[in-house]
């Protein structure tokens, strides 16, 4: 390998991109100027599960289409995309139908009025613990096996001198990137040209080819800014199939800029979760026994069953173990990838029932988890990379200043405030992806990168800047990435927290085959490389500390101090990594106390669908929140070192909040978000 | 949003006279422009009341206050005789929605914001507001923030303005011209309680306006303060709140002004506590006791009895503050 001077990678540089954002002149999808543009909105069903007879025509517009009048697309293996093609309607929320007119206000006024026949049926969109649906999926997501067992996890938790059984449930969570779902389409002839918000241009280009019938490079995605996703523009949504065939059907391009009310139902959300933890210990603390289930939910249209106690397979030694997920199929949206899906949930319920443990031994929450700390992957034998996470623990205690905390809660109060701290550990694993990317030396010397990737706001576009950078031996100023267009060579989705293992890969391999042939372009794909890795064994820690404390009176929760401590490689760029690592535990904490989709199970929806109802965390609720990470080398991950870091801070922190908590109350809140209701309601 | 014609109004007698069928008022619309976007007020006609002369803060004689209807919250709440004299009212205006909201946002448009229920805000479900006998699928589904008090069976929402609760406290009254004339309604009576016409939201009649709000002069209001609780530290509105305003001497309560928000249809005025509370000592236990007798009323649905705890507390605790201050 090229020996490489980083003068640029790991150094604290600002967005390329910033100063075009924060200024405005950043274009986000629907910004587009685009010539007779025309505007869509979205019929969404107004009932649960029936049959669309007919829908109405209305006055102004251009065209109304729904199932009776829609073109007929091919069918692709996401049954969302399937719009406007059936009568039948699998939730509350749907799109039924679309309306196109000449201004935003039109189209929308004819949505809401438009008469809609249909066949109410009764519908069932409350998820229990004993559903009789209730059924084991084959695998969840993405491809890990259902259950797993090793040992004999029964009769070792009856064994067990000392047990912990709790249920921890999580709410529905919905997708609110600060950018909703947008999309511009326009035909040009056969050519499809959409500028449409998402996570991944390249694999929206081949599904919207796939569903128009037409190859790929037919199909030009530009995603040049976006404006956050979570997951939720992973792969094409609705919006833009919407968009591009009611183009086809006015002969005009369209715009389709999903309201915030649709989020909620269109885009895919994080599926309530109904956990029950049973751990079995010695009374020295080492486990014996760890049980982890899950009952969680998905549409009758689409099987996504989140993988939520798959993250138990990784976390802690014991040799009997078992782990296991339940689904139940019910008349409402499908749930789809939320940032850490599966670590996000599953470590509410691991981490809470950690700390439940602790207290009933009399332990310190932390000395509790490096008694249990493995020595290789717990299930399978596989040895880890690099993992250092007792050293986050030790190290995040330092720095938060855990010493001398009582076991005991409620003991401190500062006038009407009961002061508490909690922790819990992080994880989350370190995939790559293959990725195609071109560099190439223009005439004057700089370096032009080319990549279909999409920057969402990671900072992606700064730290290929810096890695390409360093390979070619240029200043940061003389190299140009250009991604966000799926002409450009084919890259991975923006997520799993891959985004730079996997592209960044793909940008070093170009930059070395361009110096290896002392020619002026070279094109790299880390396809065979990265299908030759060993996936297990890698993953990025952390540990989480919150300090809370809660108002006697009101049972109002505050977060004084949040501290993250992660272990994930090599720390790309200080600054965008800061960032990402302090915005995924303002997440947790909003998945702690704020983020809840509140079912009414009379009508199948979430009644608090907008952001005035539906609370995450404002400025003020930011009192203090800091990362700091540890210098972690691991050869056996890229050429960069790194492991992703866009999601772990989300894995963990709800539950130091939850666990500080009761160390300020004594009161276990075991249904998220911890709210005031519910500590006044438990007698505090 | 349906089609709606606008036109500006300089003059208040113009603005009341020709005031058509299906018109609305048109002030900050940090509120109504929401609700025409999702369907739930649909006026034909606008009428811009920006322009109306009622933006001044007028110093009454014997120290009381005259707030132009068209006073925007975050001069009133920065107003030095509001902050010195009656800080209830203040505190209330800033623990209210945000920073951009407050800048446009009015006096008398504040007043007459519609209730934050999850069932009134969307078209496609039932509502009595929406609908008088379309039902009220509040009461078995989600209601963990409506009503507790003056509630009925067709509606259990809650207003949701701090600032009136401030000034059902401070026994504000609310100057009104209309096409019959001119009249004075208090706070307190100014919005209705659903009773069988949840539709209702106060009492003002087809083209009447506020044009200001009277506050009187109260010397011990110098003593007061809003305490809000809240899902979030901002930028929500109450779950419960307690506007107060108390006089002690020598550990005995000469007088108070005390009233909820986010528990009724209107800012409750807690007259019932007051009177407990007028001779008697001032301490928590007498608080709680107060409080008590005012919400023997109470009648909480499945999800919201956390209320009545929650404004039991918040009484006592709001109370202790003005003790020591």
């Amino acid at each position: 390998m090229t020996s490489t001077a980083h003068r640029a990678v790991g150094q604290p540089i600002g967005r390329i991109e910033g100063p075009a954002k924060v200024s405005g002149e950043a274009t986000y999808a629907a910004e587009y100027p685009v010539k007779d543009v025309v505007y869509a909105w979205v019929v969404q069903s107004p009932v649960a599960r029936g049959t669309l007879k007919s829908v109405g025509t209305a006055d102004g517009t251009l065209a109304v289409l729904w199932h009776g009048n829609a073109p007929a697309i091919e069918k692709v293996d996401d049954p969302e995309l399937a719009v406007l093609q059936s009568d039948r309607i699998g939730y509350r929320g749907q799109a039924i139908a679309l309306v196109v007119a000449t201004t935003l206000e039109a189209a929308r006024r004819a949505a809401q009025v438009i008469s809609l026949e249909i066949d109410e049926e009764p519908h069932d969109a409350l998820l229990t613990a004993d559903h009789p649906g209730r059924y084991t999926p084959e695998t969840v997501n993405p491809a890990f096996p259902p259950v797993s067992r090793k040992g004999d996890f029964d009769a070792a938790y009856a064994a067990a001198p000392v047990t912990v059984d709790v249920r921890y449930e999580t709410p529905a969570l919905h997708n609110n990137p600060m950018e909703p779902h947008a999309t511009i389409a326009l035909w040009e002839g056969d050519d499809l040209v959409l500028y449409d918000s998402n996570q991944h241009p390249p694999g929206v280009a081949a599904t919207l080819g796939e569903v128009f019938g037409l190859p790929a490079e037919r199909v030009h995605v530009i995603a040049e800014h976006v404006g956050g996703g979570f997951g939720s523009k992973g792969t094409a949504r609705p919006n833009a199939v919407l968009a591009a065939m009611a183009a086809k059907v006015v002969g005009r391009p369209v715009k389709l800029a999903l309201p915030r009310q649709a989020m909620f139902s269109m885009v895919g959300y994080r599926t309530p979760t109904l956990q029950r933890i049973r751990l079995g210990a010695e009374r020295d603390g080492t486990l014996t026994a760890i049980g982890h289930e899950a009952v969680e939910q998905s549409s009758r249209i689409f099987e996504f069953a989140e993988q939520t106690t798959v993250v138990t397979r990784h976390m802690y030694a014991a040799a009997n173990r078992y782990t296991g997920h339940e689904l139940v199929r019910l008349d409402m949206p499908t749930p789809r990838w939320m940032r850490a899906p599966g670590e996000a949930p599953g470590m509410v319920g691991l981490e809470c029932a950690m700390d439940e443990l602790a207290e009933q031994l009399g332990l310190d929450p932390i000395e509790l988890r490096i008694r249990n700390e493995p020595a290789a992957e717990p299930e399978s034998g596989v040895p880890f990379s690099s993992r250092h996470y007792v050293a986050c623990l030790r190290e995040g205690a330092e720095r938060f200043g855990w010493a001398g905390r009582e076991h005991k809660p409620r003991l401190r109060r500062e006038g009407n405030w009961l002061i508490g701290t909690g922790m819990a550990g992080a994880t989350y694993p370190a995939m790559v992806q293959p990725s195609v990317a071109r560099v190439r030396i223009t005439p004057d010397g700089s370096a032009e990168v080319a990549i279909g990737a999409s920057d969402i706001g990671t900072g992606a576009r700064t730290i290929l800047t810096q890695i390409a950078a360093d390979e070619l031996d240029l200043p940061v100023e003389r190299v140009r990435v250009r991604l966000g267009d799926s002409t450009l060579p084919k890259a991975s989705v923006a997520g799993g927290s891959s985004g730079s293992a996997s592209w960044g890969w793909a940008v070093t391999g170009a930059c070395r085959e361009l110096r290896r042939s002392g020619k002026d372009e070279a094109v790299f794909d880390s396809t065979d490389l990265v299908k030759k890795q060993e996936t297990d064994g890698k993953h990025a820690y952390g540990a989480h500390f919150a300090e809370v404390r809660v108002d006697a009176d009101t049972g109002e929760v505050r977060v004084t101090r949040l501290f993250g401590m992660y272990a994930a490689g090599r720390i790309l760029n200080p600054r965008t990594a800061r960032s990402q690592f302090i915005g995924a535990m303002t997440m947790g904490m909003g998945m702690a106390l704020h983020e809840e989709g509140v079912l009414d199970p009379a009508t199948g929806d979430w009644v608090n669908h907008d952001l005035a109802e539906y609370h995450i965390p404002v400025h003020a609720d930011i009192e203090s929140v800091e990362a700091a990470w540890l210098d972690e080398r691991d050869d056996d991950l890229n050429p960069m070192g790194s492991k992703g870091i866009g999601e772990i801070g989300i894995v963990g922190s709800p539950a130091a909040i939850v666990n500080a908590v009761w160390h300020a109350t004594g009161i276990r809140v075991r249904d998220l978000p911890v709210r005031l209701d519910k500590l006044l309601t438990a007698g505090l | 949003m349906k089609t709606f014609e606008y036109t500006a109004v300089t003059d208040v007698r113009s603005a009341v006279g020709a005031f058509p069928e299906g018109a609305a008022f048109l002030a900050g619309g940090t509120n109504l422009v929401d609700l025409m976007k999702l369907g739930v007020a649909t006026p034909d006609v606008l009428v811009d009341i920006n322009k109306l002369p009622l933006h001044e803060i007028e110093e009454l004689p014997g120290g009381g206050l005259r707030i132009g209807a068209g006073v925007r919250n975050s001069d009133l709440a920065a107003h030095p005789r509001v902050r010195s004299d009656f800080p209830v009212l203040s505190e209330a205006l800033l623990n209210g929605a945000s920073g951009q909201l407050r800048n446009m946002a009015t006096t008398g448009g504040n007043l007459l914001q519609r209730t934050r229920c999850r069932y009134f805000t969307d078209m496609t479900k039932p509502c009595n507001k929406h609908e008088p006998g379309s039902g009220c699928p509040a009461r078995e589904g989600d209601h963990r923030n409506l009503a507790i008090l003056g509630a009925s069976e067709h509606c259990v929402a809650t207003h949701p303005s701090d600032m009136a609760v401030a000034l059902a406290a401070l026994d504000a009254v609310v100057l009104i011209t209309g096409p019959d004339g001119d009249r004075e309604v208090p706070v307190t009576e100014l919005h209705r309680l659903p009773g069988d016409a949840p539709q209702l939201d106060s009492v003002l009649r087809h083209g009447e306006l506020i044009t200001a709000v009277e506050v009187p002069a109260l010397a011990f209001a110098r003593v007061s303060a809003y305490r809000k609780a809240r899902d979030r530290a901002s930028y929500a509105f109450a779950v419960g709140s307690v506007a107060a305003a108390l006089d002690v001497e020598d550990g005995v309560v000469r007088d108070v002004r005390l009233a909820f928000g986010a528990v009724a249809a209107k800012p409750w005025r807690a007259y019932r506590a007051e009177e407990a509370l007028r001779n008697g000592r001032a301490t928590r236990e007498s608080f709680l006791a107060a409080a008590d007798a005012e919400l023997t009323e109470a009648e909480p649905l499945r999800d919201n009895a956390y209320k009545v705890t929650l404004i039991r507390n918040l009484v006592a605790s709001t109370l202790e503050r003005l003790v020591t201050a």
